[in-house]
């Protein structure tokens, strides 16, 4: 897979003087960084649940991950490049994966293999499980599957080198570590009455204070499932007019939903107009939203700084 | 263990009617409508389980668990199922407590199996142990809010107390569990939670039991040796560990005076989501408990769920092929397990992965053949209440969808014949060659990791790990199920109760699988023309009443208690689903077994009791 | 002797060492990109196990492979072109162990009235157990499990709720992908058609075709190649992020291009609008 383009390499992104060219190959600094860098990345050796036993398959003779250059296992963080999430991601086990991910030297990649380290998996529901392993660390690829089949994770992995392909040494969005001064380490979460992210800790002391004047302190209260007509009576214009200035990422998944609400309308005609003036949810429709909005807000400004 | 002839001779029965004799006030029957067993009351509790121990030889307690009747009745009750060495039907016993100020005594002291289960039990439903040397959490953490198993109990995603909820259908727009829960993570605190007093307590209450700091010690009068006492953790990502376990030793030198098991790291819930799920909605989750034998997790839970169907008459039992099916599945998959035990036992004695590629080659074509029949690698969720989900294909045969698809396809029965007369047998003798006489490996296990056949029995060791002790049980035999009595194959036993048995004996109930994949050959083809599938039924009438499945895992002895309190027109989900397994209940004998020897062998000793984490953690 | 343990191992090590060239011998140059040989060496007769050069060479999966579900939909009527097999009954989202499928039930615009259409339908990738109890307890073969694993992506937040125009693909798909449970299928139903047009069809007295191997595919709509995903093509451009749907340009082989040849692509985008100008209308 590792097949260097020559032409590639002497397509550079600086302006080449005529006089120049034909003497002087100039490469492309990035391509053999990037180049060296995904064909050495060496995983840590740790498994978490059944997706473990995916990744040593793969590891062994069948398909062999060797021919990618990942199959030395380091068993210490300090020695790997990349950490491979194989399974379910427990509040108890995720304080320790924190530690290994803050111990790990940069640059480091992350991969959440299964349904689980994804997204809390078939477990998601249960007390001790953690909904996404990036819920605390930042991933850069994400395999599905429960458990994804050995040719999935390699799927996942060729797309992982493709992704540091795509990288420019120029761009310090890119290779953060390349920036003033040490990176911050990820905050290590604490093992309250539940997980307590540190990150939360103003949200947190928020809702004790709502808790301590004896306001509602919904913590497990789950609203009535919305009915259909509700989602429909959501105003598209005024949510995105109001979100969209202050983060693009933001902006892009409403402008998602905004089509997929117009789609539907469209589908359901002129109805949706009527059904929206219906009596029935009372108050719901000026409340939710707008708790719902600040709660994300939030959330994509955590997001945003746990991506730097 | 007993050595009183006549007491052997006593069925249940009789050893019920002479426990009622001997405590009239405290033993009753047990008399709801499809429950066994007799009722003790708690205060007499140790009483009545010495002499069910000693007077009527149910010297192996198989499994301990609590029960939660909130909204039934107002208590909780703990069921314990006590089985002879020698083989029979358990004797159930069950000891009741208020909800409030829960409270059994332990019974610790008349079978220390009980430990792990007690501890439990403290942690998942707050029942009080008086008596138990160290009742701590055990798969949560010192500091968690609450007990979570109890029915009252709700997580942070709590949505409903019954499967299927509601609102996945007819007005199912999404929304990810996440974005309702207020914090907008996976949290849920007390309601007088207070900020200022947070901290993390589960580390301290780890070390502080340990007596944390170094402690000098003189060895010997005139010698000026001194050793200082340490403490070292292992885990939970240590990748000798076999998943996310975690050891914390203290060592004398680099001598092991304790060790303290520290687990939960993958406890994902099973338990309290089984007793939301339908009857069914278990059965793939049944795949990750023991991730690496699938198969036979399956099978247990059938039998548990088929024991109360059975009471139903329109309910038919598996056809001959269905059970001729899950035998093949269960023997194969044992087959599996102990390649992967083999390999990486070796791995943690420090032959890296070499031992481990030879041995899980082969795994790969018996994967194959669970993919193309179950349609899944490891997950296979094969069995169905009533047989099998699909009848083995006529061909093993994959089709061409992407570009450079390679394609394959075997007659199904050629290559059973094939891997099981010749590539598994072949294999199998590769690794006894390869392995069996090394010098270096003959160093490293024999005498090490010592398990006494007494101490086996009484810290309740299954599977393997028993009967390299020297205790021929095996569930196959001592309570058999399925077809096993039809067929001829011997149970392995090792006397040594060291490691170097512990992997002597895999290989010989690999062979002893492979002698009953040999008689099972015959039967598929006899059986050709039966269909071992099942009417598709997806929420069955489970009737009223508590079982016990338990079938002989390539790990242990896997069961599962199964309550079912729904009626013919209520929610048809179990009371209580809760998982015997055999891993979790093996790490009882780890500490006493580590014990004065090097840190270097406790990765050999637990890579010899053969732990996966899904089932240990569940 | 001591020692002797040792040395037989590393003898065993040594035979399976100079195994592979032997192997490498006997197939000089054929071994690999080539069917019949692939067959041979994954299959028992050789010894050990062979790597799968996974890009070049992929190992397909068997017919009961299940990964995420699929939605089938109509590709062979031609006045139900694009509607979904599904009848939002719910089945299953009630089978499914972790609940992870949403359906909305389609209603009459103008009565309110509940219609065999789902209006929406969700399943959440990061929360399927890939179990397959949703194809299996389906009473119209509407669902079924896919055999795509290549899902991998670098966001999850868009990329792993798949929603009705991700999750449909043409019944001719699920027929290319399980020909032998397909047929099963069609069988037990009594034609290929959807039972609910079957019963149409029998209520008007005409006889469904039987089917059989041979009148899998008709010869108006060509099998669909499955070479790339929609979530592939609705993946939003990233910059620095080279996409992961640049393939490895690896040749095809023989085998697959014989299998599957390129055929048009299915056109959702047409579909869709038709289906919403219908049900608007």
């Amino acid at each position: 897979m590792a097949q260097l383009d020559l032409r590639e390499l002497n397509a550079t992104e600086f302006p080449i003087p005529a006089e120049m060219q034909g003497n002087v190959a100039i490469t492309s600094l990035s391509k053999v960084y990037n180049w060296s860098r995904r064909s050495s990345m060496w995983p840590m050796l740790f498994g978490l649940a059944c997706c473990a036993i995916e990744m040593i398959a793969t590891a062994a003779a069948r398909y062999d991950l060797s021919r990618f250059g990942m199959e030395v296992m380091r068993a210490s963080p300090r020695q790997s490049d990349l950490m491979i999430v194989s399974g379910t991601v427990t509040k108890k086990m995720v304080v320790p994966i924190v530690r290994l991910y803050n111990q790990m030297p940069e640059p480091k990649y992350v991969l959440a293999m299964g349904a689980c380290a994804s997204g809390g998996g078939p477990f998601k529901e249960g007390y001790n499980v953690v909904s996404g392993i990036d819920m605390f660390i930042p991933v850069d690829v994400y395999v599905p599957g429960c458990p994804p089949t050995p040719q999935a994770l390699l799927y996942g992995l060729i797309a992982l080198q493709k992704k540091i392909d795509g990288q420019s040494l120029a761009n310090l969005d890119d290779v953060p570590w390349y920036g003033v001064g040490p990176s911050e380490p990820t905050p290590i979460p604490i093992l309250g009455p539940d997980i307590i992210d540190p990150r939360q800790m103003d949200l947190i002391r928020r809702q004790a204070q709502l808790a301590a004047e004896g306001k509602p302190h919904t913590v497990r209260e789950i609203p009535a499932p919305m009915k259909v007509a509700q989602v429909q009576q959501v105003p598209a214009k005024t949510q995105p007019a109001a979100s969209a200035g202050d983060d693009p990422a933001k902006a892009e998944r409403l402008a998602k939903r905004e089509a997929a609400l117009a789609s539907k309308k469209e589908a359901e005609g002129g109805t949706a107009q009527a059904v929206a003036e219906a009596p029935a949810p009372a108050a719901a429709p000026d409340a939710q939203p707008k708790k719902k909005f600040d709660k994300q807000a939030m959330l994509d400004k955590i997001r945003e700084r746990k991506g730097n | 263990m007993t050595d009183n002839a006549l007491i052997e001779k006593v069925d249940v029965k009789g050893a019920i009617a002479a426990l009622k004799e001997k405590f009239p006030e405290a033993v009753k029957d047990d008399s709801r409508q499809g429950y066994s067993g007799i009722i003790v009351d708690r205060k007499q509790l140790v009483e009545v389980a010495r002499a069910i121990k000693d007077d009527f030889g149910f010297d192996y307690l198989s499994s301990a668990t609590a029960v939660d009747y909130h909204g039934i009745a107002d208590e909780m009750e703990m069921v314990y199922h006590a089985y002879r060495i020698s083989g029979g039907p358990a004797l159930v016993f069950k000891a009741q407590t208020p909800r409030n100020n829960a409270e059994i005594p332990s019974l610790i002291d008349v079978w220390p199996g009980a430990d792990f289960q007690e501890r439990e039990a403290w942690d998942l439903y707050g029942i009080k142990f008086p008596g138990h040397p160290s009742l701590k959490r055990i798969l949560l953490w010192e500091g968690f809010n609450g007990h979570p198993m109890r029915k009252d109990w709700k997580e942070a995603y709590y949505e409903e107390d019954h499967k299927p909820f509601g609102s996945r259908w007819p007005g199912g727009w999404i929304r990810r569990a996440e974005e309702l829960n207020v914090y907008g993570k996976n949290v849920s605190y007390p309601a007088d939670f207070d900020l200022s007093k947070l901290s993390d307590r589960s580390e301290e209450t780890l070390y502080n039991d340990l007596g944390l700091g170094v402690t000098v010690q003189e060895m010997g009068g005139s010698s000026s040796l001194k050793t200082d006492r340490l403490v070292v953790n292992m885990g939970p990502h240590h990748p000798s560990t076999h998943g996310v376990f975690r050891m914390i030793v203290t060592i004398n030198g680099e001598t092991i005076e304790t060790l303290e098991p520290v687990m939960g790291y993958l406890h994902r819930n099973h338990e309290k989501i089984g007793e939301r799920n339908t009857f069914l909605h278990n059965m793939p989750f049944t795949d990750r408990l023991d991730y690496l034998s699938s198969m036979g997790n399956n099978v247990g839970y059938a039998l548990a769920v088929e024991q109360l169907l059975s009471q139903n008459a329109r309910f038919q039992k598996p056809n001959y092929r269905a059970e001729v099916i899950r035998v093949l599945m269960s023997e194969l998959t044992r087959i599996v397990n102990h390649y992967w035990a083999i390999g990486f036992l070796l791995n943690d004695l420090g032959a890296f992965f070499t031992p481990a590629l030879y041995a899980i080659a082969e795994r790969e074509k018996i994967l194959d053949l669970f993919e193309a029949t179950a349609g899944s690698r490891m997950m296979c969720n094969y069995m169905r209440f009533g047989g099998v989900a699909k009848d083995l294909p006529e061909r093993l045969r994959s089709v061409a969808v992407k570009a450079n698809d390679m394609v394959r396809d075997y007659n199904t029965m050629d290559y059973l014949t094939e891997l099981i007369n010749e590539r598994i047998p072949r294999s199998i003798d590769e690794l006894d060659n390869y392995l069996s006489e090394s010098e270096i490996i003959k160093e490293r296990t024999v005498g090490v990791g010592y398990l006494s056949p007494e101490m086996a029995v009484a810290y309740s060791t299954a599977g393997p790990l028993l009967r390299a002790s020297g205790v021929p049980y095996d569930v196959r035999r001592a309570d058999p199920y399925s077809i096993y009595p039809e067929l001829d194959f011997d149970v392995a036993v090792r006397y040594n109760g060291d490691i170097y048995d512990r992997y002597l004996i895999r290989l010989d109930e690999m062979r002893e699988s492979v002698r009953i994949l040999k008689q099972i050959l015959p039967r598929l083809e006899k059986t050709r023309n039966e269909n071992p599938v099942p009417p598709k039924q997806h929420t069955p009438r489970v009737p009223l009443g508590e079982s016990y499945g338990r079938v002989e895992n390539p790990k242990g002895e896997l069961g599962y208690y199964v309550v079912s309190a729904g009626d013919e027109k209520g929610p048809q989900n179990p009371w209580r689903y809760h998982v015997r397994a055999p891993s979790f209940i093996n790490l009882t004998a780890l500490g006493p077994m580590s014990v004065g020897h090097k840190v270097a062998d406790v990765v050999a000793i637990l890579g010899s009791i053969d732990i996966v984490l899904g089932e240990t953690d569940r | 002797m001591y020692g002797k343990g040792i040395v037989n191992g590393l003898w065993v090590t040594f035979t399976h060492f100079f195994n592979t060239y032997i192997d490498d011998i006997r197939y000089a140059g054929r071994k690999y990109l080539r069917q019949e040989n692939f067959e041979v060496r994954q299959g028992l007769k050789t010894q050990g196990a062979f790597t799968v050069q996974y890009p070049d060479e992929k190992l397909a999966v068997p017919e009961r492979f299940r990964f995420v579900p699929f939605l089938v939909t109509e590709d062979q009527d031609p006045a139900h072109v694009g509607e979904d097999w599904c009848t939002s009954c719910g089945i299953c989202a009630k089978v499914c162990p972790p609940q992870c499928i949403w359906i909305v039930r389609g209603s009459d615009p103008k009565t309110g009235r509940p219609v065999p259409q789902p209006e929406a339908f969700f399943i959440d990738i990061d929360i399927c157990m890939n179990c397959g109890f949703c194809a299996e307890f389906c009473p119209f073969d509407a669902i079924k499990m896919d055999h795509n694993y290549e899902l991998a992506s670098y966001d999850r937040t868009h990329h792993h709720i798949h929603d009705k125009p991700h999750l449909s693909k043409p019944h001719t798909y699920w027929k290319t992908i399980a020909p032998t449970t397909a047929l099963e299928e069609a069988v037990e139903r009594g034609g290929w058609e959807h039972s609910d047009t079957l019963k149409g069809m029998k209520k008007a007295g005409q006889q469904a075709v039987a089917p059989t191997k041979e009148n899998m595919f008709p010869v108006q709509v060509a099998p669909v190649a499955v070479a790339e995903t929609p979530a592939k093509q609705e993946r939003p451009a990233k910059p620095e992020a080279a996409p992961v749907e640049a393939k490895p340009a690896a040749p095809a082989t023989e085998a697959s291009a014989a299998d599957a040849p390129k055929k048009p692509k299915f056109d959702k985008q047409a579909m869709l609008a038709k289906i919403r100008e219908k049900k608007g209308g």
